[in-house]
């Protein structure tokens, strides 16, 4: 089977999309003959036009404005937002507008798009290039969330995006793109060479939305994680010797509830990581949807440990991530109680 | 059924990309001397022409010439000249200190030098910029000591932005530099914003908005036009058209517009275009547009027809999307260069003083750069506390931030 990095997974997704069906169409800032500042698209102008792959105005609220407009008269576009920081000239678009088409037209008109946009932090961003705006899109009635945390889940979760009648915002961890990153900064760079997850089949095949995934099987703790968190929580997992179930839940919006309750249930404990801010993110979702399922089982509060309610900063980049240190010690702490 | 032609999706093109012959010769370029220069309150119905051409002072010769000449002495050229130099110096030491590993990231100027130099000697103290990533030279021109800027850079512990943000990214209020977002276009209005706010409270100071040719796509470029248009907003609004945003040719923010000082004429704004290359042309047109805004005429929209002879920024490579000669090709030539002839001709100055001087703004870079690296860099020597991470995200912390900085143990 080929190996992929998850870039290549990504833009392998969009090809064998574009092949099968010549409604799905791509844009976006820098995406035509460059391919994209992270290299998603690169090759697909000159395979397929530069009327099915094309570079945008800078203009964010525009992408998405005519990504809908097109969807309406029956493409399946899949844009890309250059990084998720840069989304917010668009979220009108993508909040009042794309995820009601369907509601407020009572399926009159539909809104089939996916709007990619690479998020999370860890490439010493600043504050404009490494937020995390899940919660802000899991709040909308409407939307779709997807983050996958590795090349296959990558590239069978965007195809079934594309195909999906609705809108999906597909946030793709840009740390992830060339290899897993556990949150060890100090330590040499891994390639998805090496690692299972990295072969990736060349043809169509789809990940379902909606189903999260058991990465880890263990009996002490329940950690739910997504993108790059579950790498970390996986790392933390062994370091500290306690047998963690991580879950990787991959969609979070809708979100596989089941996956977590019966993991909980069986553990008694659980730990929420992401590496948004904490306050109003997705894991207070999370911790509420646990202790309303779960409560006679648990044998500890729910924790949640994320980043801090700060911007996110350059220079302190490493003190911000919640990393394999402070994962470790919630387990701990969590353990203990 | 009816017999309505099929239809098909422009998407335009640069002329060339690499591998391609860079062919500049579709791009009028006006005699230098030849754009008349109207008084500064014109109705600007009657200078609708000058947002589809190009002033220009500095000729072939470096002769300056035409009614928009003379703005500045050869004093104050010389002083232009060497901030220009300041400016290139300080772009190498900065790239060369990221590629070292000094810093994360950098962006440099080469090629755009005298738009933000000399744009900066037509404004006044108390004059206030709202900049984007490629101004620098507001700074420079500004006198804003260049160790503060390295230290922002490498985000050390004398960084006077506790490194809470990415290199270049400055703010220095005493200079009139606001704060740099990072993201782009969202300045623009807000330098409205500013200007209006000066004109509610009967001040005297300005206001000057910066973007770049691709964003002028962005949606806050056109709430900017509409707000200074319908308040008179004592603002200059600047384009600087590189004719590159990353890998995307400045036709695609363009559109059908002829040029982007244009756009403003639908807005009711007078509209100028200028050699963004000739330090000369810069500033008089910098200071035309000052004047009416001082004297509370109104905004102006001034588009600066440059070059981005450098990558975008440490994380691109041009050569992917651009033939590689094409800097070489620009028919506007090089601005320090280009000022330097002028200098010679009008005999204040001579290539040996040129390579003395050179060796001289080496020497204070040098200085700088080493004071800067006695406090550290990205990853050694001083830096930023972890405690500046929560500090200033709200005027006092609140009890959330005070127990997340206590969980962090600092």
């Amino acid at each position: 089977m080929p190996r992929m990095t998850m870039i290549e997974a990504i833009r392998s997704a969009m090809d064998v999309s574009m092949e099968r069906d010549d409604d799905v169409v791509v844009f976006g800032e820098d995406v035509g003959y460059f391919g994209g500042v992270f290299r998603g698209t690169q090759g697909l102008q000159q395979k397929y036009g530069k009327t099915r792959c094309f570079d945008a105005p800078i203009n964010e609220s525009g992408i998405v404005g005519a990504a809908i407009g097109m969807a309406a008269y029956g493409l399946k576009p899949c844009v890309e937002i250059q990084f998720a920081d840069y989304m917010y000239p668009a979220y009108d678009q993508l909040t009042q507008e794309a995820a009601r088409l369907r509601y407020r037209s009572n399926g009159d008109f539909t809104c089939g798009i996916t709007v990619r946009m690479p998020t999370g932090g860890g490439i010493f961003g600043g504050q404009t290039h490494s937020q995390s705006p899940e919660a802000l899109f899991t709040h909308v009635c409407g939307l779709q969330v997807v983050v996958p945390s590795n090349p296959y889940d990558a590239k069978g979760l965007l195809i079934a995006s594309i195909e999906n009648p609705d809108p999906v915002i597909f946030l793709e961890p840009k740390r992830l793109y060339n290899g897993p990153f556990d949150g060890h900064h100090d330590r040499p760079v891994t390639s998805w060479a090496g690692h299972p997850l990295g072969e990736v089949p060349a043809e169509h095949y789809v990940v379902p939305l909606g189903k999260a995934v058991v990465r880890r099987p263990g009996s002490a703790v329940t950690v739910l994680a997504y993108g790059t968190m579950v790498h970390v929580a996986e790392a933390t997992a062994e370091e500290t010797g306690i047998d963690a179930e991580v879950i990787d839940l991959r969609t979070l919006m809708p979100l596989d509830l089941d996956t977590i309750v019966t993991s909980v249930k069986k553990t008694g404990r659980c730990l929420v990581v992401h590496e948004a801010t904490l306050t109003s993110g997705f894991g207070a979702e999370l911790a509420a949807l646990v202790q309303e399922h779960c409560f006679y089982h648990l044998e500890a509060p729910v924790i949640r440990v994320a980043g801090w309610d700060t911007p996110y900063p350059h220079a302190q980049e490493w003190d911000y991530f919640p990393g394999p240190a402070r994962v470790g010690r919630a387990l701990r702490d969590m353990m203990e109680a | 059924m009816t017999d309505g032609q099929r239809l098909s999706l422009h998407v335009p093109e640069p002329e060339v990309r690499p591998g391609g012959k860079p062919d500049f010769s579709n791009v009028p370029i006006p005699k230098a001397g030849s754009v008349r220069r109207p008084e500064v309150d014109v109705d600007p119905k009657e200078i609708r022409d000058l947002a589809y051409s190009i002033i220009r002072v500095l000729d072939r010769e470096g002769e300056a010439v035409g009614p928009w000449a003379g703005s500045l002495t050869a004093e104050e050229l010389m002083e232009g000249l060497k901030h220009m130099m300041l400016l290139r110096v300080f772009d190498s030491r900065m790239l060369m200190a990221q590629r070292q590993g000094k810093t994360s990231f950098y962006m440099q100027h080469l090629g755009e030098e005298a738009v933000s130099c000399a744009f900066r000697k037509a404004l006044l103290p108390g004059d206030m910029n709202f900049p984007t990533y490629r101004q620098a030279g507001l700074l420079i021109a500004g006198g804003y000591p260049m160790v503060e800027m390295m230290n922002q850079i490498y985000s050390n512990d004398a960084d006077p932005l506790k490194g809470r943000q990415l290199p270049i990214m400055y703010s220095a209020k005493d200079y009139g530099f606001f704060t740099i977002s990072g993201n782009l276009a969202t300045q623009y209005v807000q330098a409205v914003g500013w200007a209006m706010a000066s004109a509610i409270k009967n001040d005297t100071k300005i206001a000057a908005a910066w973007i770049g040719d691709g964003s002028t796509a962005e949606s806050d470029f056109h709430s900017a036009l509409v707000f200074a248009s319908t308040y008179r907003a004592p603002v200059v609004l600047n384009v600087v058209n590189n004719q590159w945003a990353i890998s995307t040719f400045q036709g695609v923010a363009r559109g059908g517009s002829g040029t982007f000082a244009a756009r403003g004429l639908g807005y009711g704004l007078p509209a100028l275009r200028v050699d963004g290359n000739d330090y000369l042309a810069v500033h008089a047109v910098a200071k035309w547009a000052a004047e009416r805004a001082r004297r509370n005429i109104g905004p102006t929209l001034v588009e600066y027809v440059t070059y981005r002879v450098g990558a975008h920024s440490t994380s691109d490579d041009p050569s992917a999307y651009r033939p590689k000669e094409e800097s070489e090709a620009w028919p506007l030539g090089d601005p320090v260069i280009r000022l330097k002839n002028h200098l010679i001709r009008i005999g204040t100055w001579s290539e040996e003083r040129h390579k003395q001087m050179e060796a001289e703004i080496r020497d204070t870079v040098v200085t700088a750069q080493k004071e800067a690296e006695r406090h550290g860099t990205l990853h050694s020597g001083g830096r930023p506390s972890m405690r500046d991470m929560f500090e200033g995200v709200y005027a006092e912390m609140p009890p959330h931030l005070k127990r997340q900085r206590q969980q962090a143990g600092v």
